[in-house]
């Protein structure tokens, strides 16, 4: 890759020819504020929140523009911050934005740029435009609420070029321009297979998860990264757990094989690990009847019975299964107790089934 | 996999064969997907039914269930009519062309369309000349190639189909296995097989036993293989097998022909079941021991493309459960092990000591480093694709075979045939998803797909009662019509315990691997008339 020398904030650097403004500026630990851009999907350059100036005279999107050999880049001064506190404004005074009853409260982009910019509240003769579609429920797993959109487009892409379903598009013009599904416009008749990548491309409160209303707010939430358990993908995943402990929500890893992707199960399978079925002790059966019983008890029991068995009928009449969902040491351990503590081949899993 | 994920944008073709990808491996699907629709890419699409991916393929080849082979044949034999195979890769690499060629003769467009029930041969020349032309093509298979008596033949077939091509140790090429569950890679690659230790060692051999024997501190190991899940449950029934200690797995509903299964459950002395909620199979046993879920757990899983991930704790066990691994030491130290594990790192790092392809990957290196076995060192980098630039065995073999019919074709009393599978939004036995609460609301219960002709003859409509029987038992189960399925063959996903699919499906089992034909066998669909209609 050839380097190019540029002028970033009166300071000369090199950065990578090819690099967008953006690119080039975040590797010199500039950073320029965003909001359609996401690294997931190709540049828009829809909402120009992300403008510069290049070369004193002009502004460029700094999301699309390529840099050029000594190209003179501020990417901020009074002049540019106006213009994104007009574009700002102008947003929030669109849409309906009442954060105290957002879902994405304190995980939504255009709030906290809006707190950046110290923006203030917007004019009330600024009607906001209450007439979007709202559709919390013909979707199983999404919930839509448009009057909180921006109209970034990331949702369109994150389903035209992600999940390759290409249920979502633009329709009308100018400031009747908005999202639609089709022809009924609800999720829920559409082609949607509810994988949820445009929840999670989402930045502001427009698209949501079902699961995550009432469950704890954004920065109550922890996460914790693990594998799916669903198919032979591997898919990287972030769980969210609020203070409680209980599962809200689940975000594609970027570090997976899955590069962020999810899939329905993936993303919304996960509350059977906290259903009240779970099993909570071991069980014996006694007199017929499963009941409680210690793990001494019910482990005694098991060996015991196993130990008879093998001692009357010799090694090769104890069977086991392995298992196709745990992990690789649980796996390495049963075949060792099978052939070293057993004394038997016999072990197999589903892998045919 | 042979090949890698990340290197489905390289492809320059792909031929999916016995997959259902966007229902069953979705998020492959799409980048699938992206390159064809985005990236021009070419596509070939062999099933049953005409599945979301026939949408977007170049050909779609609408076989019957349980043809796969004479399809792949035809296919090769076309090739080397017209010439259209990597002569060098052939003749450097592989071994066993002539037999090959010579089973192949047979196999022209117009007898194997015959067999597969296209009515077109062209469309054969036409797929075989568009794989063959788009170099590298990457094939990828599932449970639609290997749930058959034929199942082994099936997969020795592609890796035919792909060693003529030369797609075999290329970037972007490979025969590629789409695996079900999220660790039956691993479970293969950690000895969960009945003749092999870790990493395929067999046991049969003594220099393997021996080392195991020395790295276990055993005495002797056995070398007889042990039985597969199939034949095991025959020797229940048989008297021979009187113990059976099942860890996660439901056989009652994911194991076929289940009456037979429960038959085997109620004559054993002890059934041990370890698993998270009371599943059908536990239902049978006499010891229940609950463990942690997926979410609880640390440890490592393997990957369809042989990529091993660490497992994080998400959330804390509920009630008084216990790690699978935890469980199993507790009972081998009860009968005379010394085992002390205090946690999966452990088991890990004697694992890597006794399995060559993992031996160089640590804990440390599989939190920073995407790794895929064979590993050997601590210094290696993993491995992105096999068979770079010799096969394991050296050479190639190419192996001839011939195509079998299934084992129960349609006859005038079970004229139709029956495939099962899974959907897109339920797992195996339904013990995760339909305890969770969204996808159980998408596809709340079980259905039986039937194309719109089909229907009409026996006077169906969509959401009507149908009752499916085949010669092991009968259903009755809500009519989905759609013209997905070829004509004369149903669809019954198997994830649904009120209307478990395997009470019909044939125990008829693979000769090598045992693998249960699930996906054909003969059935007949009547429509069930409310009572007062018949009266
Ligand atoms: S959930 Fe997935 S399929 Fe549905 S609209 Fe969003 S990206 Fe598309
Ligand atoms: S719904 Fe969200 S992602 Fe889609 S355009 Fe609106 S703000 Fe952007
Ligand atoms: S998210 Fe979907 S595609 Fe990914 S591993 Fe899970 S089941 Fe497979
Ligand atoms: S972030 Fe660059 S134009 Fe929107």
């Amino acid at each position: 890759m050839a380097t190019i020398q540029i002028k970033l904030n009166g300071k000369t650097v090199e950065c990578e020819r090819g690099q967008t403004i953006l690119d080039a500026a975040a590797a010199h630990g500039v950073r320029i504020p965003t909001l359609c851009y996401h690294s997931q999907i190709s540049r828009t350059g829809a909402c120009r929140v992300c403008a510069v100036r290049v070369n004193k005279t002009m502004y460029k999107t700094a999301c699309t523009e390529p840099v050029a050999p000594g190209m003179d880049i501020v990417t901020v001064d009074p002049e540019i911050l106006d213009m994104r506190r007009g574009i700002l404004n102008f947003l929030l005074a669109e849409g309906d934005h009442n954060c105290l009853y957002c879902e994405a409260n304190g995980a939504c982009e255009l709030q906290s740029l809006c707190f950046e910019h110290g923006i203030d509240v917007p004019p009330p003769s600024s009607a906001p435009r209450n007439l979007r579609v709202r559709d919390v429920s013909s979707s199983e797993g999404l919930r839509r609420e448009e009057n909180r959109c921006v109209l970034c487009g990331r949702c369109v892409k994150a389903c035209e070029e992600i999940q390759l379903s290409r249920v979502w598009n633009f329709a009308g013009r100018g400031s009747h321009t908005h999202l639609t599904t089709g022809i009924r416009d609800l999720l829920g008749e559409s082609e949607c297979v509810q994988c949820g990548q445009c929840v999670q491309l989402c930045p502001t409160g427009a698209l949501s998860f079902q699961t995550v209303l009432g469950r704890g707010q954004a920065w109550e939430l922890t996460s914790r990264n693990s594998v799916c358990v669903y198919c032979g993908v591997g898919c990287q995943i972030n769980f969210f757990t609020n203070r409680e402990g209980q599962l809200v929500k689940a975000e594609g890893s970027i570090h997976g094989p899955n590069r962020g992707h999810l899939c329905v199960k993936g993303r919304f399978g996960f509350d059977f690990v906290q259903s009240p079925k779970r099993l909570k002790t071991p069980l014996i059966r006694k007199e017929g009847q499963l009941v409680e019983a210690t793990w001494d008890e019910a482990l005694d029991y098991a060996a015991g019975r196993l130990a008879t068995i093998k001692a009357e009928h010799g090694p090769d009449a104890v069977m086991s299964f392995t298992s196709a969902k745990c992990t690789n040491e649980e796996n390495y351990l049963l075949q060792k107790f099978m052939r070293g503590v057993i004394g038997t081949n016999n072990v197999d899993h589903c892998a045919r089934l | 996999m042979t090949n890698s994920i990340r290197e489905i944008p390289v492809s320059e073709a792909f031929f999916i064969i016995g997959s259902n990808t966007t229902e069953n491996h979705p998020v492959i699907a799409s980048m699938i997907k992206k390159a064809v629709i985005h990236g021009g890419k070419k596509l070939v699409v062999a099933d049953p039914r005409k599945i979301e991916m026939a949408r977007y393929a170049d050909i779609f080849l609408q076989i019957l269930p349980g043809t796969n082979i004479a399809l792949l044949n035809g296919l090769m034999h076309v090739i080397l009519r017209e010439g259209l195979h990597d002569a060098a890769y052939v003749q450097t690499r592989c071994e066993g062309f002539e037999a090959l060629e010579q089973t192949l003769q047979k196999y022209t467009p117009e007898y194997v369309a015959g067999i597969c029930g296209l009515a077109d041969p062209d469309q054969i020349v036409a797929a075989a000349r568009l794989l063959a032309a788009a170099k590298p093509m990457a094939l990828y298979y599932c449970m639609g190639i290997t749930q058959f008596k034929s199942g082994v033949n099936g997969v020795k077939s592609v890796a035919n189909l792909q060693m003529l091509l030369g797609n075999l140790g290329v970037a972007g090429g490979g025969v590629n296995p789409l695996r079900g569950q999220s660790n039956v890679q691993g479970a293969c690659d950690m000895g969960g097989l009945p003749n092999v230790f870790p990493a395929y060692q067999p046991v049969t051999n003594p220099d393997a036993r021996k080392k195991f024997e020395q790295a276990w501190g055993v005495p002797s190991l056995p070398e007889t293989p042990g039985l597969t899940i199939v034949e095991s449950l025959n020797a229940a029934i048989d008297g021979k097998v009187r113990a059976l200690y099942i860890m996660g797995e439901n056989p009652v509903l994911s194991d076929p022909n289940q009456h037979h299964v429960i038959e085997a459950l109620k004559a054993l002395d002890l059934l041990i079941v370890q698993d998270i909620v009371l599943t059908e199979t536990a239902e049978y046993a006499h010891v229940v021991l609950p463990s942690y879920s997926f979410l609880e757990k640390e440890g490592t899983v393997s990957n369809t493309e042989r990529r091993v991930q660490l497992m994080h704790r998400v959330v804390e066990p509920v009630g008084d459960d216990r790690e699978d691994w935890w469980i199993t030491q507790a009972l081998a130290n009860r009968l005379g092990a010394q085992w002390d594990y205090r946690g999966a790192e452990e088991i890990f790092d004697e694992m890597r000591g006794v399995t060559p392809s993992y031996a160089g990957m640590t804990w440390e290196r599989l939190d920073r480093e995407l790794l895929q076995w064979p590993c050997p060192t601590e210094g290696h980098p993993g491995t992105q694709f096999l068979h770079k630039d010799r096969f394991a065995r050296g050479l190639g073999l190419l192996t001839p075979i011939d195509y079998t019919p299934p084992a129960e074709e349609v006859d005038p009393e079970y004229p139709m045939v029956l495939t099962t599978g899974r959907v897109l939004e339920h797992f195996h036995t339904g013990t995760m998803s339909r305890n969770s609460r969204i996808l159980n609301e998408i596809v709340p219960g079980p259905y039986v797909e039937i194309g719109p002709n089909d229907a009409r003859n026996i006077d169906v409509s969509d959401g009507e009662i149908v009752s499916v029987s085949t010669r092991r038992g009968s259903l009755r189960l809500k009519a989905f019509i759609s013209d997905r399925p070829k004509a004369n063959v149903v669809f019954i996903p198997f994830h649904f315990r009120e209307a478990a699919a395997n009470v019909l499906t044939i125990d008829a089992l693979d000769p090598a691997c045992k693998i249960p034909e699930f996906k054909v066998c003969a059935c007949k669909v009547e429509k069930v008339y409310p009572r007062e209609d018949v009266r």
